[in-house]
């Protein structure tokens, strides 16, 4: 089974620091990760990989640099990686991004399954799986929770829904978007990364697909940042002190109204 | 410090660092109270190749040694002391085979132990035989291609749970030390049975328990070297592994310097951090000197030992010594610096503490220590 | 391909753009702005940061379009087991300004089966149309027949604004349908509105992990599509009687052919209403010290009738499932009154809560971060004062 993994690398969140005086993110040193909502896609995928057999590809567009976070996914199982790298995909919003990603993956011969966090942290848009699965014309399930059954020819899977999940039959090829509760990550591996180290990552640039260049990065994308600001901070409020009983007296008369 | 790591074991470390912060942090309080044995860490480890560093790669391993073993147990024992015990003591008892074990026996067990899929131990140490390790019990008679084991050995680290156990008895009880062999024993060996856990003081997600021998019977194939060895193949595996016991100690004592360093800089009284004040500035500098101290020793004595050096007893017996007393000072000075909050268990300071201590007190106390290093110096003062 | 120049005429050297680029792409070389061509993302912070219009972005993107055809704001009224979500309600109460200032009407497209009264309804909720595809297919939600039948309103009708919840199934459902009729689409936007001259939506929305607003347009593509989440905009008020026009479309079949199959909904009974639903949240985090402890949250919960939210920590040490899980990996929550007990306030968890009407905080460090956002801050053990606060708000409510 040809298994893709389609992956995004973000600022590390848990770096990222505010400063206190411009209210802006403190950008600085601020290392880069795999978005960890991916990290459930590919354990997935290895996952697949074990249960069916066949081969796990992983894939990325981004700046040179997110070639780490191929190499990272092969030591944590993935066979392979490509990266989609290109000054002509700067700008790219989700059209634009789902659209490059698709042509590369169509470059690759074939596929039967794709995954995709179900959004990334640095954006939050939850659009590009949904955009992949649509440009390549293959049916998708989002939010997937729990892959029930899986074979050469379809899929038996859990979309998590607000209010529970709805239990999803598909064919094959299918594209996933998973949820945190789909499984524990594995750690990396030691031989895995050994692995990824001489691994040779697959590097693609705007000319080796078969992409109509008006429909790439900033000139493909519909949408367009006019303005950025920052949002006033929320200001800390007041301090109630006193003992438990005392400050819980304060606290439930300033709550009156909230809470009737 | 900068300690010159190559590539693989500064991969080796930051994937530890990473398994203890992420994995075995969040947990280490709850298994400390529930005393339970770590498995689900165990089987992290495993999958991340951690267990088979030091074994070489023609079975398994990635052909590191003992200097790539401390640098994980360092970094777990800096999340906690006892999980890493898991780890380290399987280390433990697979030195008899790594040091002293035939090709067969080596092909028949590294494997598994190198895949975490079987954890080992160790087991010299009885009622009647601790520091006094020669007055052993426990006999190993022959009896065609059997040995048959009975005695009981005690405060076994991983006993129960581990599948694969290097156990020292003697063979010939007349001749004392020079009596006694070491054998492989597979956990499910009829006759081989545990004693209940032990409730411990600290290194509580560790499982020490009895290992009780009645008749049991051993194939003579599991007899590691020859017979009458068993107490060079306990000294030689004590001193290659003394220098983890000191890496478990620096990461307990550098475990608990973190938490009393970020304490002292967000604890504020009188108005200011505590960390502004001289009299933490001067303990947190001497914990920080002692923890470096302890771990360019250990490091050291751990390259000595990777060096195929011959004789490393006094060397080893200096690091796990200086490194335990490190462990058990800067602990007990983290849980001053954080004063009642240090005392309390919401906090992990005081289990820094509790574990410290054992560090001075197994694998030879540290008045056995002393003993090996003095007889060893006069000893090279006699040669010249 | 699109580029970006900085013309240097224009530059002061003031250095907004520096800070304004999220990839640190902009240094100050001799008081000029210089961008690092291999960072920078051509995102527009800095076009959109600077004051003299000193950086430029050139985007080929062809001849403006004649974009005249398309009219009227649509919202997507999602809908399960053939109840109109309340999401719906609250789009259309945005989407009735938008279409007041656009001089434009308000439509509610509702795909379903046996919705007829349901339909109906929506004009007391402000809807002046209403389209209606009603089909067995359609009863519940799924990916293929739903992306068709409204790739083919859209192409027909030619709307020029929809809205559409941020939920599960609005997520899934418009990111299809913007690829398939080449429309931009802004997700989770918490703020729209409408500049009349260039008939633009303005899209604002949290940027970069939630600090720095960006406002976004689609200035040459129809229609400008948005997401928004629950309880972000206030619902349409009901005015009975107002009534819409019902526009029923009917497609050949195979519109509604579907390669998934939905086999079963299962409804997941908690104990705890859903968090993302509640107007009032009690979350606790690490400094709850046990899960026994965590029960004191479900008491003062239970009291005002609020669900139990948790920070990552807590859900780590497994106190309570993930489906509690408030910030950024977990859910986002904009309650009326958020107590958050023993929680720290990592920058992780404030983006998923820190938009909450009133926030309570209970910490026993006074210099937890989570006071920063705080409404009231109590200094505290959170053991005491959540059994305290449960024991006073049962009396106040007489409970």
């Amino acid at each position: 089974m040809n298994i893709i993994v389609c992956i995004k690398q973000v600022p590390n969140t848990t770096d990222v620091r505010i400063d206190p005086v411009t209210n802006t993110l403190i950008r600085d040193g601020v290392e880069s990760v795999i978005n960890p909502f991916d990290a459930y896609a590919i354990e997935e995928a290895v996952r697949i990989k074990e249960r069916c057999g066949g081969k796990v590809t992983a894939i990325t567009m981004g700046p040179p640099q997110a070639e780490n976070a191929l190499k990272e996914a092969i030591g944590l199982g993935c066979d392979e990686g490509v990266l989609v790298s290109d000054r002509k995909f700067a700008g790219s919003d989700t059209w634009a991004t789902s659209y490059t990603l698709a042509c590369a993956i169509e470059k690759l011969e074939t596929y039967d399954v794709i995954l995709t966090g179900k959004q990334a942290s640095d954006g939050d848009t939850a659009q590009v799986g949904p955009g992949i699965s649509t440009h390549l014309d293959i049916p998708q399930v989002t939010y997937v929770k729990k892959i029930v059954e899986i074979n050469d020819k379809a899929a038996k899977v859990e979309r998590m829904t607000e209010e529970g999940y709805d239990v999803v039959e598909t064919p094959l090829p299918c594209l996933f978007t998973v949820v945190k509760e789909i499984n524990t990550p594995r750690m990396p591996s030691l031989k895995g990364m050994m692995r990824a180290k001489s691994a040779k990552i697959t590097k693609w640039t705007a000319a080796d697909l078969d992409a109509d260049p008006a429909a790439l990065g900033l000139d493909g994308s519909p949408t367009r940042v006019v303005k950025i600001f920052t949002p006033e901070a929320r200001k800390g409020g007041e301090m109630i002190s006193g003992s438990a009983g005392e400050v819980s007296k304060e606290l439930a008369e300033l709550l009156k109204g909230e809470v009737v | 410090m900068d300690y010159l790591l190559t590539e693989q074991q500064t991969m080796i470390r930051d994937l530890a660092r990473k398994i203890a912060v992420e994995k075995i942090k969040p947990v280490a309080a709850q298994y400390d109270e529930s005393e339970e044995f770590a498995w689900p860490i165990m089987k992290t480890l495993a999958e991340s190749d951690l267990f088979g560093i030091y074994i070489p790669e023609a079975y398994g391993g990635l052909g590191g040694g003992i200097m790539d073993m401390c640098l994980v147990t360092e970094e777990l024992s800096r999340a906690c002391g006892g999980i890493a015990l898991g780890y380290a003591g399987t280390a433990l008892g697979t030195l008899p085979i790594l040091l002293h074990g035939s090709e067969e026996q080596k092909k028949k067990y590294l494997p598994d132990i190198a895949s975490g899929k079987r954890l080992a131990a160790f087991c010299l140490t009885e009622a009647e035989a601790g520091s006094d390790a020669a007055n052993m019990k426990t006999t190993a008679r022959k009896e065609g291609d059997k040995y048959i084991l009975n005695g009981t050995k005690q405060w076994i680290t991983n006993a129960g749970e581990a599948e694969i156990y290097t156990v020292i008895a003697l063979t010939d009880k007349s001749r004392g030390v020079r009596g006694a062999s070491a054998f492989i024993v597979e956990k499910g060996t009829k006759g081989m049975e545990f004693g209940k856990k032990e409730k411990k003081m600290g290194i509580r997600a560790s499982a020490t328990r009895e290992v009780i021998f009645t008749d049991c019977e051993v194939p003579a194939a599991n007899l590691i070297s020859k017979e009458g060895m068993g107490f060079i193949v306990a000294l030689k595996t004590l001193d290659t592994s003394r220098p983890g016991v000191a890496a478990q100690a620096v990461g307990i004592a550098q475990g608990a310097l973190d938490c009393a360093l970020d304490y002292s800089r967000t604890r504020v009284q009188f108005g200011a951090p505590i960390s502004s004040f001289q009299a933490i500035q001067h303990m947190l500098a001497d914990m920080g000197t002692q923890v470096e101290a302890a771990r360019a020793l250990a490091y050291a004595v751990a390259r000595l030992v990777d060096s195929g050096a011959k004789s490393v007893s006094k060397e080893s017996a200096m690091a796990k010594l200086f490194a335990s007393d490190v462990a058990m000072k800067v602990a007990v000075d983290a849980v001053q610096i954080m004063g009642g909050y240090g005392y309390m268990r919401d906090y992990p300071v005081e289990k820094f503490m509790r574990d410290a201590k054992i560090t001075q007190i197994y694998e030879g106390t540290n008045q056995i220590q002393r003993n090996v290093i003095a007889s060893n110096m006069i000893k090279e003062t006699l040669k010249k | 391909m699109a580029s970006i120049k900085v013309h240097l005429e224009k530059c002061t050297g003031c250095t907004l753009c520096v800070k304004a680029c999220a990839f640190g792409a902009i240094h100050m070389s001799d008081r000029k702005a210089v961008i690092d061509m291999a960072k920078c993302t051509l995102c527009g912070s800095c076009v959109a940061a600077c004051k003299f219009s000193a950086i430029e972005i050139e985007k080929a993107g062809g001849p403006k379009k004649d974009l005249s055809a398309y009219k009227d704001v649509w919202v997507f009224c999602e809908q399960k087991k053939g109840v109109i979500q309340s999401i719906s309600f609250e789009l259309l109460g945005e989407g009735r300004k938008l279409a007041d200032k656009l001089g434009v009407k308000l439509c509610a497209v509702l795909l379903g089966h046996g919705m007829e009264d349901a339909a109906e309804a929506l004009g007391e909720r402000g809807a002046d149309k209403v389209y209606l595809v009603d089909h067995p297919a359609l009863k519940s939600y799924q990916d293929d027949p739903y992306t068709a039948v409204m790739v083919k309103l859209v192409e027909e009708f030619k709307p020029e604004v929809i809205l559409c919840g941020a939920s599960t199934i609005g997520r899934s459902l418009i990111s299809r349908v913007a690829i398939k009729t080449n429309a931009g689409l802004t997700a989770d936007c918490t703020g729209l509105d409408i500049d009349a001259k260039e008939r633009l939506l303005l899209q604002t929305r949290p940027a970069f992990g939630g600090n720095i607003m960006a406002t976004i347009i689609a200035p040459n593509h129809r229609p400008q599509m948005a997401t928004v989440r629950h309880k972000v905009m206030q619902p349409a008020p009901v005015q009975p009687g107002r009534a819409a026009e019902i526009i029923s479309k009917a497609y050949p079949e195979e519109t509604f052919a579907s390669r998934t199959r939905l086999l079963d909904i299962v409804e997941e009974l908690t104990s705890t209403v859903n968090i993302s639903e509640a107007d009032i949240i009690v979350a606790g985090g690490r400094g709850m010290g046990s899960k026994e402890n965590f029960a004191l949250l479900e008491e003062l919960a239970k009291v005002l009738g609020g669900a139990v939210g948790a920070s990552r920590s807590a859900v780590d040490a497994d106190w309570i499932p993930y489906s509690h899980q408030v910030g950024q990996t977990g859910k986002t929550v904009v309650p009326k009154l958020y107590i958050a007990c023993g929680i720290s306030g990592q920058i992780q968890h404030l983006i998923g809560m820190q938009s909450s009407k009133t926030i309570v905080a209970i910490n026993k460090d006074p210099d937890a971060q989570i006071f920063k956002v705080a409404t009231y801050g109590i200094v505290g053990d959170v053991n005491e004062i959540v059994p305290a606060l449960t024991k006073e708000f049962k009396r106040v409510l007489n409970k």
